[in-house]
């Protein structure tokens, strides 16, 4: 067990940015361990957007006078902020409301030119945003969809990816970091395999982003997919990274304003990148908070907020072992994310998160949106899962192990 | 069901003051002894229904005679609310008609579970009730039988 050092992060101040965090639950404290879910949000980001509407609230890219030039300024900034984080060039982020519709919008463009008996590839571990449009697609377009399987430590079995990445394969869709069990997958590794094939590489990183380091180059995928608010940013808005010469390939998905340079009755032009991808007019303000989520996850320092996670996660799987819960997570901590999922044997989920709520404690119950992981693969029907982010404390978790105590005394289970 | 059957007021998972407790004793007891626990082959409402957010899954069986009930039961997973209000509506359908069936309502539930339910507990207390109501209605399909 490492010993956390003082230097890591200083959480009690971080945690004042979280006004949330003060807020009584049932008359508790609240205790937030549902990250996985969605980030809370801290100040300075409520701050930028409520800024935008109180001081520039005014649309972007077609109106010249000042609050309009400024909205259009700080919305596009907000992009820059963005490729910045990831180590992309500001053309190839494209705002959509979250990483579901990013995932969508592949699904629809990339799917345009496959034809009858094309494979897809995700994986076992695969959210229903990175499965279902997939699935439905391939339905109508009689593609074929192929999982990678997962081994008995709960990683991705690559050589099983090996086997079934072969030269049909035309997309390869997985998972940075898995919402349910936590595991950090090996993305590099996959995405050659991939690309060796001649396919198309995306990563839905909803879970990846808000905990690790990214550089898109370094993991060479040609698409990368995310939310804002799990990473301090509100809802509504998301990202949808493409490489240029492919982005600039694809045609636009939703068709209006903003996205187009010309128009006639007959034919249109499509507007530059990243704009031929954003129609309508956009989460103005979501966009200016996902900028300010940036800023404030750099000023922390992404090596640091892993480095801390790490421990806490350490700590948060060392304190369920000891109330005989069972884990379903990796064993080695370096491919580990802070989400853990649990069960505890004579007690569903539900009833274990209705009796932590009395605690104050928030995690989350049920399928967690991944379906046919829980039910088909870990062969459960429910879990119950606590999800860290750099805000929580050892102090909370120990808050966690209680309440999982009284609850399985109101079950009467020893 | 529409959200707004509720008071406004209401926590969306209120779990009753101390006088009104929802893990009561004889909740409890019906999640932990299922009553009615089982299978009937032969049997001429059977149905399933999912609730999806929590993974509650309700398999009800119930076995008509000369136009009564002479046997319910029922599998299926999840959490203690739902598995004990299936169990004793399961105790409660016996000698009933399909016209008593389908007069049945919440109210009957939370009457038998002896609790109010916030929002978010009503989808599980009220599963089993949907699971019989959706199951008497494709039974009067099957007969013909129109509403």
């Amino acid at each position: 067990m490492k010993i956390k050092p003082d230097s890591m992060l200083d959480v009690g101040k971080i945690r004042k940015d979280f006004s949330i965090l003060n807020k009584m639950i049932n008359g508790k404290q609240l205790i937030y361990l549902d990250n996985g879910a969605t980030s809370l949000t801290p100040e300075p980001v409520i701050g930028a957007m409520n800024e935008y509407y109180g001081e520039y609230n005014a649309n972007v890219h077609r109106s010249i006078h000042s609050i309009g030039e400024r909205a259009t300024r700080e919305y596009e900034k907000a992009h820059e902020k963005v490729a910045r984080f990831i180590n992309a060039d500001f053309e190839e982020i494209i705002f959509t409301k979250g990483t579901t519709e990013s995932l969508n919008t592949l699904a629809y463009c990339l799917t345009k030119r496959l034809k009858e008996g094309d494979v897809i590839i995700l994986s076992e571990m695969e959210h229903h945003s990175n499965l279902v449009p997939w699935q439905q697609l391939a339905k109508e377009k009689k593609l074929i969809v192929k999982y990678i399987k997962i081994n008995e430590d709960f990683e991705l079995d690559l050589e099983h990816a090996k086997k079934i990445i072969d030269k049909k394969t035309k997309i390869v869709s997985v998972t940075h970091v898995s919402n349910v069990l936590g595991t950090i997958n090996d993305v590099k590794k996959i995405g050659e395999l991939a690309h060796d094939a001649g396919a198309i590489f995306i990563v839905d990183s909803a879970q990846g982003i808000p905990h690790l380091a990214i550089d898109v180059k370094k993991i060479d995928c040609d698409f990368f997919c995310f939310s804002g608010h799990k990473m301090l940013g509100p809802t509504g808005i998301g990202v949808l990274y493409g490489k240029k010469e492919l982005l600039e390939k694809l045609d636009p998905f939703l068709f209006g304003g903003e996205m187009i340079k010309e128009v006639g009755f007959e034919d249109s032009k499509w507007n530059n990148l990243p704009w031929k991808f954003e129609a309508g007019t956009p989460n103005i303000a979501g966009g200016i908070g996902l900028g300010a989520a940036i800023d404030y996850l750099n000023k922390i320092g992404t090596e640091k907020i892993r480095e801390y996670e790490e421990y806490l996660t350490e700590y948060g799987i060392k304190r369920l072992n000891e109330i005989g819960v069972k884990i379903y997570c990796p064993k080695n901590p370096k491919i580990r994310s802070g989400v853990i999922s649990f069960k505890i044997n004579g007690m569903h989920a539900h009833d274990v998160v209705a009796l932590l709520d009395r605690e104050g404690v928030a995690i989350r119950g049920g399928h967690m949106c991944a379906m046919p992981l829980v039910t088909k693969v870990l062969n459960e029907n429910s879990l119950c899962r606590a999800s860290l982010y750099f805000y929580n404390t050892p102090e909370e978790i120990d808050k966690l192990v209680g309440g999982i105590k009284k609850a399985k005394e109101v079950f009467q289970i020893i | 069901m529409k959200n707004t059957d509720f008071d406004d007021n209401m926590d969306p998972n209120w779990l009753g003051d101390e006088e009104e407790e929802i893990y009561r004793e004889n909740i409890i007891d019906h999640f932990k002894n299922p009553r009615n626990y089982g299978e009937i082959v032969e049997a001429e409402i059977k149905h399933s229904e999912l609730n999806s957010i929590c993974g509650d899954i309700i398999r009800l069986f119930v076995k008509l005679e000369r136009g009564k009930v002479i046997d319910a039961k029922f599998k299926g997973n999840g959490c203690a609310i739902s598995m004990a209000a299936t169990s004793m509506l399961t105790e409660k359908l016996k000698g009933k008609t399909l016209e008593d069936i389908k007069k049945l309502t919440k109210e009957d539930v939370f009457e038998m579970l002896g609790i109010k339910l916030g929002i978010v507990r009503m989808k599980c207390g009220l599963l089993c009730l949907n699971t019989l109501m959706n199951g008497v209605k494709i039974l009067e399909d099957k007969n013909g039988i129109k509403n």
